[in-house]
């Protein structure tokens, strides 16, 4: 592994007001991601765990605090620079997915690259369709999100995030909405992903998800108290293996 | 980011909710389409106003005879008689802004011809009263002063007396009727003019010499019943009048203490009077069109507003995959300018569709002036405009997380 790092987080803080009461979501939080890495962060609700990775992706401005993404001081950069960054540097995987309704699979994993004007019009739907076909959906480039499942919709989501080619994939629980195959399914594309050399950080609170990964961080109370190298890490394709048949998902591949 | 990738980015927006953008830009549909065919429509009989007045002769002069005092009541203008064919030839010589004068008598009268009868009015005067009146002949002939001289029996007669002696479409010329029991000749038809703006009927008219109605058919042949003039241009009927006055005044040989037993009016003042009408009227119709603008307004407003405000997480969604705040605002620009125009657009073609089919169906004159499209279109396109892309600007300045969040 190289030991360039992707992300270095130092004493961050993040304060809710909410009324009078003062909340810590985050108290001096200090983290180092390096590239070609797979983290998973993990913590009950409220530990913290989300909010960081929402600074970590640049949605949110932490209270105070120092966050360095690819050798660029995230903090100190304007609006425009920090969009131009989620663009080009940031793929974000949500729980929820947030593809554009009513929007074929095609067009929603083109829209990143809308927002930037490296492609041309033909460029840019062949590097969707490659994306797509990489997460298996290229036979359903053309369906709209209603006609796919939790599933595929996530993997929509995942090739949107991938089609920039960013320095690094941030998942906010993207198996939270997810049966166990299709979680792992997920697992195996973020495996091979991450083989391939992308750096992926991704918040879950499934101990069996987590340990996909190579290394755990455990939140609490907007702390990290635990910070360790995954032992016996599991492989995706060979959970998926063991798992009854019954329970898989029927999709229409 | 280019225009070019902005504009389908927008397209694509518009395009994958046609119900949406349908539904915003009915707002402006109406709105447009509602004010444009309410001024035509109203724009429309305000001209038709101004055109039946001015139909009437805008130079003309009308002396009638003033009003009678019997023992403290006044009988009102025209029921005394004071004029006489002397004061209309004294106005004649002496009144250099006067062109045409004539001496007119009139009564209503019976006209038979066979089994048919009618009553109608008939006026006699010179033949200059054609030219004062704004009048001409369609076809036939007018009389002659040899007429005039023989108390010729001879007339002209409008088209509704025609229908109703000769029948319709049958030709009057040559052919004779009586006026209470005198025969007269008809020698010409006067031109279609309908109805006045008073919904009177001109064309229910005989028009005869002075000499043979006032000597056939009144019971006094001193006085007249009125005198027409003719100003020799608009802008000196007001001095016309007063020479007049003075004229009457001597002729009747009124002191200084006597109001005039006359009244002189010149079809400038009914013009006035129908000025300040469509003045009226103006004013009633741009306060309708202002409330129905603001309404419109308020309804594009109102949908503008849902619509953006509800998109607040797609905006979240386009802002953490890498929109920038710039890009966002002009995406919905773009959406808002569209549905604006093209609302506007198909607002204007159907306020017309509608003020051609109530001028079709209705029988309503209508006038689309181009403000009327200029105007409802411009602020509609304005309101739209304006509340397509303020709330978007208040998306575009959240956190990316905060819009997402949005419920």
């Amino acid at each position: 592994m190289e030991n360039k790092n992707i992300i270095v987080v130092k004493n961050l803080w993040k304060i809710y007001h909410t009324g009078d009461i003062e909340m810590n979501a985050l108290r001096d939080v200090s983290l180092e991601v390096q590239q070609g890495d797979f983290v998973a962060i993990m913590g009950a609700s409220g530990s913290g765990k989300s909010t960081f990775m929402n600074i970590l992706g640049c949605l949110d401005y932490p209270t105070r605090g120092e966050y360095l993404i690819d050798g660029e001081n995230a903090l100190k950069l304007d609006k425009n620079k920090l969009a131009e960054l989620r663009n080009l540097k940031i793929g974000f995987i949500f729980q929820s997915f947030n593809i554009l309704a009513r929007t074929s699979a095609l067009e929603n994993v083109e829209l990143p690259l809308l927002y930037n004007n490296r492609f041309k019009s033909k460029e840019r739907k062949e590097k969707a369709i490659k994306a797509l076909q990489s997460v298996g959906l290229g036979e359903r480039i053309n369906s709209m999100p209603n006609q796919l499942s939790g599933g595929q919709q996530q993997r929509v989501a995942i090739a949107r995030s991938l089609i920039n080619e960013p320095v690094v994939i941030m998942a906010d629980e993207p198996t939270g909405n997810l049966d166990t195959r299709t979680s792992y399914e997920i697992m195996d594309i973020f495996q091979a992903l991450n083989d391939k050399g992308i750096t992926i950080v991704m918040v879950t609170h499934e101990s069996d998800i987590a340990q996909c990964a190579r290394r755990n961080v455990l939140f609490r109370d907007g702390q990290i108290i635990e910070n360790k190298i995954v032992q016996e890490r599991k492989i995706a394709k060979e959970e998926l293996k063991k798992l009854p048949v019954f329970q898989s998902e029927k999709e229409v591949k | 980011m280019r225009i070019l990738n902005q504009i389908k980015v927008a397209a694509r927006s518009l395009n994958k909710n046609k119900l949406r953008t349908f539904l915003t830009m009915l707002g402006i549909i109406i709105g447009v389409g509602s004010v444009i065919a309410m001024l035509a429509i109203g724009e429309g009989s305000r001209q038709n106003i101004q055109a039946s007045v001015a139909s009437l002769g805008t130079n003309s002069i009308m002396i009638y005879p003033g009003s009678m005092n019997q023992g403290g009541v006044r009988m009102g203008a025209g029921s005394y008689s004071t004029l006489t064919v002397k004061d209309a030839e004294a106005i004649a010589a002496r009144c250099d802004l006067v062109t045409l004068v004539t001496p007119a008598v009139s009564r209503s009268v019976q006209v038979i011809d066979g089994a048919q009868n009618w009553r109608t009015f008939i006026v006699g005067s010179n033949i200059e009263y054609l030219a004062i009146r704004n009048l001409a002949i369609s076809s036939g002939s007018a009389y002659t002063l040899a007429d005039d001289r023989a108390a010729a029996k001879v007339c002209i007669i409008g088209q509704t007396v025609s229908d109703n002696i000769f029948g319709p479409g049958k030709d009057p010329i040559g052919q004779s009727l009586r006026i209470n029991s005198i025969p007269f000749r008809v020698i010409g038809l006067l031109e279609k003019k309908g109805q006045n703006t008073f919904g009177q009927d001109q064309d229910d008219i005989i028009i005869a010499p002075f000499s043979t109605v006032q000597k056939r058919l009144m019971t006094s042949s001193k006085f007249v019943s009125s005198i027409y003039a003719s100003g020799s241009s608009e802008k000196v009927i007001d001095k016309a009048k007063d020479e007049i006055g003075t004229i009457l005044r001597e002729q009747h040989k009124l002191t200084l203490h006597d109001d005039d037993d006359f009244t002189v009016r010149s079809q400038a003042d009914i013009a006035n009077i129908f000025g300040s009408i469509s003045k009226i009227m103006t004013i009633l119709l741009a306060s309708i069109a202002g409330i129905s603008l603001l309404v419109g307004g308020i309804g594009i407003m109102n949908i503008m507003l849902v619509s953006v405000t509800e998109r607040t997480r797609e905006i979240g969604i386009r802002m953490a995959i890498g929109a920038k705040g710039r890009d966002v605002l002009i995406q919905f620009m773009i959406e808002a300018v569209f549905i604006s125009f093209l609302g506007g657009l198909i607002g204007v073609g159907l306020g017309m569709i509608t003020a051609g089919a109530v001028a079709t169906f209705g029988g309503w004159p209508v006038v689309i002036t181009s403000s009327s499209i200029l105007l409802s279109f411009a602020f509609s396109a304005a309101v739209g405009i304006f509340f397509g892309w303020y709330p978007a600007r208040k998306a575009a300045g959240l956190n990316p997380i905060d819009a997402l969040r949005y419920e």
